[in-house]
């Protein structure tokens, strides 16, 4: 293993994950529920009740506008997405079956879960880091 | 009330998807590639995230409702079945295949990339699949 010294932010990176632990806790006191994105959307896909749809709708509105607040006061970092059309459309629909399949995603399972040392989190984690961990080892090492 | 703090909340995940670097779809395949050129960042943003949530579901599990008065809705399964395992080992695929996940996807719609919206579109289909095989399942 070689650590990419150069592109490591720890800083920025922490900062980050801070903020993001700040909306999990804000979202946990003021509506006693978990920030899961995966769940969040996928709630929408369902017949939501009275009331429901409303608050996810705005939290994806708050997600979708965050690079836009973010731009008026610094330049967005840069986003790069390497893969091809056809890669991206398969990946889209592993990640949207599976989240829902597995109950929940990086948010949901990754961050909430792990913070409430839930076991089921603790083991869909480790299952996606590991398969994660597997198909990008594949993909540049091993067909590449 | 109710809908403005959804918003906030929102809108501070999304800030600090973007601070972290996880809207990078780059970095967290740097992150994921153990054998290339290893970027652990993506290791202190869940140690920051995880070191604050930890003790937000201390506190959360001590409370009965919300400060907006809504019962609290803190999971309580515990069974680890194939359907959690399966499930995991999709996404992890699929994010190792792109280097996105749902949170990051929105942002990247966001700020305009249109790789961002196909993803996108294709995760709301891979969910909408999924419904309705929960829904033939059933009958």
């Amino acid at each position: 293993m070689t650590i990419d010294w150069n592109q490591f932010t720890p800083l920025s990176a922490l900062l980050g994950g801070l903020l993001i632990g700040l909306a999990v806790t804000l979202m946990l006191l003021f509506k006693g529920r978990i920030a899961g994105i995966s769940g969040i959307v996928g709630g929408l896909l369902q017949r939501p009740q009275n009331g429901d749809l409303a608050w996810r709708a705005t939290f994806i509105l708050g997600l979708l506008l965050a690079p836009v607040l973010y731009g008026l006061f610094a330049p967005l970092p840069g986003s790069r997405i390497e893969a091809d059309t056809v890669s991206l459309v398969l990946a889209g629909l592993l990640v949207g079956f599976g989240t829902r399949l597995g109950s929940g995603c990086t948010s949901g399972h990754g961050v909430c879960g792990i913070s409430r040392l839930s076991p089921r989190s603790l083991v869909a984690t480790a299952t996606f880091m590991l398969t994660g961990f597997t198909t990008v080892f594949a993909i540049r090492h091993l067909f590449a | 009330m109710n809908i403005l703090i959804s918003f906030a909340v929102g809108l501070i995940f999304g800030l600090g998807l973007i601070v972290s670097g996880m809207s990078d779809p780059a970095k967290v395949l740097a992150f994921l590639d153990l054998a290339g050129r290893w970027d652990p960042s993506l290791m202190m943003v869940m140690a920051g995230a995880i070191g604050l949530g930890f003790f937000a579901f201390r506190f959360g599990r001590l409370r009965k409702t919300s400060l907006l008065g809504r019962p609290m809705q803190i999971p309580t399964l515990r069974n680890i079945d194939k359907r959690l395992v399966a499930g995991s080992a999709l996404f992890g695929i699929g994010w190792g295949i792109a280097g996105i996940c749902p949170g990051p996807a929105l942002v990247l719609v966001g700020s305009g990339a249109s790789k961002g919206v196909i993803f996108t579109l294709a995760l709301i289909a891979g969910m909408s699949l999924f419904e309705l095989t929960l829904k033939q399942h059933r009958q």
